[in-house]
């Protein structure tokens, strides 16, 4: 089974501040890391092919820098990385990526199984894996948070939907998105950190996997960002004070006039 | 490609602070981008002296703006019912349409839709489009996202707006994918702007920034909306409208994945979306038996229990109950958090709640600058005060 798995290296929003005075973006201590949800589908990857044999291959767009994120995936259990990165790919919205990403998964070959992240961190958008999978026209369920079981031609899952889960059988080959809930992943092994510095990521442009510059980048995006700013502070408040008796009984009495 | 005028920049080093991705470091007086930059615009935004700009390369060939016209809601039906979401896009839609002069309409796929359609015009449309067919009684994204983009390829909406719910944030994607319209996901705000464009509101970065987003040049603007945000129309029951039954023959309805069995998550569990009264505890409860305490106070009050991530991480209460940017959105009339700090991933979830009352050790904490009311206390020593204060008073 040939798995494709996609990363994205972001930034680590858990850090990221938008001072409420200067409205400016503090980054103090922002490192960039890999997609928190990526992780786990890597992690998914690795143990089907472990599970069922087949081959893990890591692929990200993004800066060169990248690249390190790639060799991290190696370490924990990935075959190769594969990094598309070139300037023109900046600006890039959903729209543009899967057309960038879909390019790369076609110049290595398609795949039996492409896993990704339920969603990125850093934009929360949900929406590369289920664009990607109708550019390659490939079976698609989103939020599984199991795989029971991998048939020849089809594979057993369970998806996440708002009021409980469906249990799915989805035709192969698919791409799914996976939520938190589906597997712990594994720490790198002393034998993955060596493997990953052995590791040469190959590195391919928009030349190189035969994209269209026009639908590249801002050029191939039609949503812009019109404006950004720090989300508004609510406007009455109150802070209850005295012992902690005083507390309670002014408490009890706000909240017995509300109910 | 973002351009840095230098006979402009005077190196202040505004863009450097503003930038989220590293990619701006101030050299010698003058501001230099890096492979980082995204094309964000913040630190054009923030140019004090506009000496940054962005260069736009070969545009999107033009789309014929003036051929497309109308809004269009898309009515999740599941398991025999409406999604709540959809009558809060009708409510936003309605005001949308009016202030552009247009129809607003509704797009209803499923089985057995039985008088639905009547119910959507009720809440404020003035058309539905519904396809009743047994190839659609489950949702699967293939038949759902073929039908919905061949309809907006045929007819042309301007703005087509969907629930950021599981299923509308897994087809609606590939949708705008098959019909080439940018989508905005989550939004929490929609306007028309003065060319008519519609502005769409959303949080980024885990929610500590804001965001518009605009697509000047494509139709549709396709956004989801993330539930409990929008407010709404009261239903009028004798309100008028077009309902449509298309012929399900014209589309593909074939999926490659199907749906074996649903499974029903427990009431109460489902009850917290909709509960008035939320009894939210954080890290601070230090404990599952601190739920307890919290379970007491919720029934003293007769309310729904919640969670920050951080109790639902350290596996103190499950995962249906978190709310929050990665759980659920609530807006009770209201919301009372015990021991949670407030970070801006825990606040997005229930910050439109009506009154916020904050119980928490920490002054500082951030939950403290959404709170209507704040105590300053140790939860331990208030909660069981406050059962029995309640208690006493019924």
């Amino acid at each position: 089974m040939k798995i494709i798995i996609c990363l994205k290296q972001v930034p680590d929003t858990r850090n990221v501040r938008l001072d409420p005075k200067t409205n400016t973006m503090s980054r103090e201590g922002v490192e960039s890391i890999m997609n928190p949800y990526d992780r786990h589908a890597l992690e998914e990857g690795v143990s089907l092919a472990a599970q069922y044999g087949g081959t893990v291959t890591a692929l990200s767009m993004g800066p060169p820098q990248a690249a390190e994120m790639l060799k991290e995936a190696i370490a924990c259990g990935a075959d190769q990385g594969v990094l598309i990165s070139d300037r023109a790919f900046a600006g890039a919205d959903t729209l543009a990526t899967t057309y960038t990403l879909a390019n790369a998964v076609l110049a290595l070959g398609a795949a039996d199984l492409i896993i990704c992240g339920k969603q990125a961190i850093d934009g929360d958008t949900a929406q590369v894996g289920p664009g990607l999978a109708r550019r390659l026209d490939l079976a698609y369920a989103s939020c599984i948070s199991k795989i029971h079981e991998v048939r020849n031609d089809c594979l057993l899952a369970r998806r996440m939907m708002d009021d409980g889960y469906d249990e799915l059988e989805i035709t192969l080959p698919a791409l799914l998105t996976v939520v938190r809930e589906i597997n712990e992943p594994r720490i790198p092994s002393l034998k993955g950190k060596m493997n990953a510095r052995k590791a040469v990521i190959k590195t391919f442009n928009a030349a190189d996997i035969g994209a269209d510059t026009a639908l590249l980048g801002l050029a191939g995006s039609p949503t812009r960002v019109a404006r950004v700013f720090a989300p508004e502070v609510r406007g009455e408040r109150a802070m209850l004070e005295g012992t902690v008796i005083e507390q309670v009984k002014e408490l009890a009495a706000k909240l017995e006039a509300i109910i | 490609m973002l351009k840095i005028d230098e006979k402009l920049c005077i190196g202040c080093g505004v863009c450097e602070e503003n930038c989220a991705f590293g990619a701006i470091t101030v050299v010698d007086d003058l501001a230099r981008v890096n492979d980082k930059c995204t094309l964000c615009g913040n630190c054009v935004d923030n140019c004090e002296v506009g000496a940054l700009f962005i260069e736009e390369g070969e545009v999107v060939p033009k789309t014929d703006l003036a051929a497309y016209s109308g809004v269009w809601v898309y009515a999740e039906f599941r398991q025999g019912k409406i999604a709540p979401v959809v009558l809060e896009l009708l409510g936003a839609g309605r005001g949308l349409a009016d202030e552009r002069g247009v129809k607003l309409s509704a797009v209803l796929l499923g089985h057995n839709l039985g008088d639905s359609a009547r119910e959507l015009i009720a809440q404020g449309c003035d058309e539905v489009l519904q396809i009743d067919n047994p190839a659609l009684a489950d949702f699967t994204d293939e038949p759902y996202a073929n039908v919905l983009s061949t309809l907006i390829k045929q007819r042309r909406p301007e703005i087509v707006l969907a629930g950021a719910t599981a299923i509308g944030r897994s087809f609606i994607p590939q949708v705008a994918t098959v019909v080439g319209a940018g989508l905005t996901a989550d939004c929490t705000e929609l306007a028309i702007d003065e060319d008519g464009s519609l502005l769409q509101t959303r949080p980024a970065f885990g929610g500590n920034i804001m965001a518009t987003i605009v697509c000047p040049d494509t139709r549709p603007q396709m956004a989801t909306v993330r539930p409990m945000v929008m407010k709404a129309l009261p239903p009028d029951p004798h309100r008028r409208g077009v309902v449509e039954d298309l012929k399900a023959e014209q589309f593909n309805l074939t999926s490659r994945v199907r749906v074996l069995s649903s499974v029903i998550a427990e009431p109460d569990k489902i009850r917290l979306a909709e509960a008035d009264i939320v009894v939210a505890g954080g890290r601070g409860l230090e404990s599952a038996k601190g739920f307890a305490l919290l379970n007491e106070l919720a029934e003293v009050m007769g309310g729904s229990v919640a969670a920050s991530r951080a109790a639902v991480d350290a596996g103190w209460i499950d995962y249906p109950y978190q709310v929050g940017q990665t759980g659920k959105t609530v807006a009770p009339k209201l919301y009372i958090c015990c021991g949670i700090s407030g970070a801006i991933q825990h606040l997005v979830g229930m910050q439109s709640s009506e009154t916020i009352i904050a119980i928490n050790r920490d002054a500082a904490a951030p939950i403290f600058n959404v709170a209507t009311y704040g105590i300053v206390a140790d939860l331990f020593e208030i909660l069981p005060l406050l059962i029995d204060e309640l208690k006493g008073a019924k």
